[in-house]
């Protein structure tokens, strides 16, 4: 099923429409009323329920689909997020499904013939102490051993790609750092829309201004949901709200091992190329890349207080602020153009969970803490193979929303036990 | 956001230290099983409007503050000593 107005991009069609005034260019994507009932409804739009639709279309031949979004497509976390995707974790359970989203990535723009701007620019993480280092050569030879790369660089290595770094700070000075090459960005948008034209070319229903005010379970199976745009009966529901997962499956008679928190992110006028990488400065909390439009995007931790405000507070800016200043001085003439929040699920170990529920029919995606944007392929890929067989995806095997009552198969991604702000 | 700690009156946010949901309060019996320490442990209602948490005043008086704040507004109801509640 083909969009009205739709058709491959090539370099052949963007040239012709360039000389023609880019008058063919049509919708990305389907604009449909729901049908009365689906085979598996997904509730929440945005990268990772697109994902999922892409992926059960595509693998498993499911297109009796819709995908019910309240507000509008790829609004939430994956149009807010700084865009970092990468493979460099060293937690079983993690390590594979990363290392998993990551090659996903290398073929999407192919897989979906859309340009998402994945540029594999390489992240550095850098070193500030002996004992670092150590853990950072572990952590490397790590990712190398599940197949990935990492490498390290000395100071000289890291003055040769950073040589605009403060080398000599005072508290913390630079000694080298740990180079993921493959690791970069990719156009967080682009990769919502690419997704979701995908979906949509292949049958997959894509309901936006449609919110799920109930689920409708009878004996313990699920057997559809009501929403703003009325009842739609579906055989299988996957929640994929992120942020907002509590209040869903609430709707469900469930609690989830989730609280929300705000995590900023910053964003600096346009400048001429200046960082050509991912500099992630642990000591600071801060982290920081360059946007294709020139703009320095730049984070740090949470505020540490449960919010859905989608906005933080100064003493956040403040701290980040002097992580940047202190890092990188000559920051300190960029003008700050736009500050924003996004509603982060935080899990109780900091690792997330797809998995079936106690309810027949009903299934989770959920506790992305704050990195679920370079897990978008891999969450979709992996959550539409539990929902196609009923059984998990070989990489997500561990993430079962159990393992917090039963204590077996927690994956403490900072060790800080489990308080869910400290992930 | 400031908080008003009974104790010390209002003060900055950098002041005090987020634990997170007050139900951390109901600490159930050593042997009250997987569920019961599941949810106090895990398990969190997470509404998107007002809370009950738990803050201490670290940098300050040193008082645990059972907080009700308006999580989607960052509102604060009311703020009382967690000593105080106890029996």
């Amino acid at each position: 099923m083909q969009a009205e107005g739709h058709m491959r991009f090539s370099g052949l069609k963007v040239l012709t429409e360039g000389l023609t005034g880019n008058k063919g260019w049509g919708p990305h994507w389907r604009n449909p009323e729901p049908k009365p009932e689906y085979d598996i409804v997904l509730i929440g739009g945005g990268g990772h329920g697109l994902a999922t639709a892409h992926y059960l279309a595509k693998e498993h031949g499911l297109t009796n689909v819709a995908v019910l979004e309240k507000g509008y497509l790829g609004g939430g976390n994956v149009g807010r997020n700084t865009t970092i995707v990468r493979a460099n974790y060293m937690l079983p359970g993690n390590s594979e499904f990363y290392s998993h989203s990551l090659k996903l990535w290398e073929g999407l723009e192919e897989d979906l013939n859309y340009n998402v701007m994945h540029s594999q620019r390489g992240i550095i993480n850098l070193v500030h102490s002996d004992g670092q280092r150590d853990a950072f050569v572990r952590r490397a030879n790590s990712m190398c051993g599940q197949g990935d790369d990492g490498a390290m660089l000395d100071r000289a290595g890291v003055e040769k790609l950073l040589p605009f770094l403060d080398f000599e700070q005072t508290r913390f000075p630079i000694y080298g750092g740990l180079y993921h090459k493959r690791g970069g960005t990719a156009r967080h948008d682009a990769v919502a829309w690419g997704f979701a034209r995908s979906a949509s070319d292949r049958g997959v229903d894509l309901i936006q201004q449609c919110e799920v005010t109930g689920i409708d379970v009878e004996n313990g199976v699920l057997k559809g949901v009501q929403t703003t745009k009325g009842p739609i009966r579906a055989k299988k529901v996957g929640m994929v709200a992120a942020g907002r997962s509590s209040q869903v499956a609430a709707m469900a008679g469930m609690r989830l091992p989730i609280e929300s928190h705000v995590l900023q992110a910053f964003v600096t006028e346009g400048l001429k190329p200046c960082i050509d990488h991912v500099i992630t400065y642990g000591m600071g909390h801060f982290y920081i890349s360059q946007s294709d439009k020139g703009g320095l995007v730049f984070g740090g931790d949470l505020d540490m207080y449960a919010s859905y405000a989608s906005r933080g507070n100064l003493p956040l800016v403040e701290h980040v602020a002097e992580a940047a200043m202190t890092l990188m001085p000559a920051i300190g003439k960029a003008k700050v153009l736009r500050s924003w929040g996004g509603v982060m699920d935080m899990s109780p170990d900091g690792s997330f969970i797809i998995d079936k529920t106690d309810i027949e029919g009903l299934f989770v995606n959920c506790g992305w803490c704050y990195g679920g944007f370079k897990a978008t392929p891999a969450s979709g890929h992996t959550f539409a193979h539990l929902l196609a067989t009923g059984t998990p995806h070989p990489t997500t095997v561990r993430h079962r929303l159990d393992r917090f009552r039963t204590g077996r198969g927690i994956m403490d991604e900072e060790a800080t036990g489990s308080q869910h702000n400290l992930h | 956001m400031r908080l008003r700690c009974p104790i010390c009156g209002e003060r900055d946010r950098r002041e005090f230290y987020y634990q997170g949901a007050a139900v951390m309060l109901d600490r159930p019996a050593p042997d009250a099983g997987e569920a019961a320490w599941d949810d106090y442990l895990h398990l969190r209602e997470n509404p998107a409007g007002d809370l009950e948490e738990l803050w201490s005043h670290d940098a300050g008086c040193g008082a645990w503050l059972k907080v009700t704040r308006n999580v989607s507004t960052h509102e604060i109801k009311s703020v009382e000593l967690v000593a105080e509640g106890k029996p």
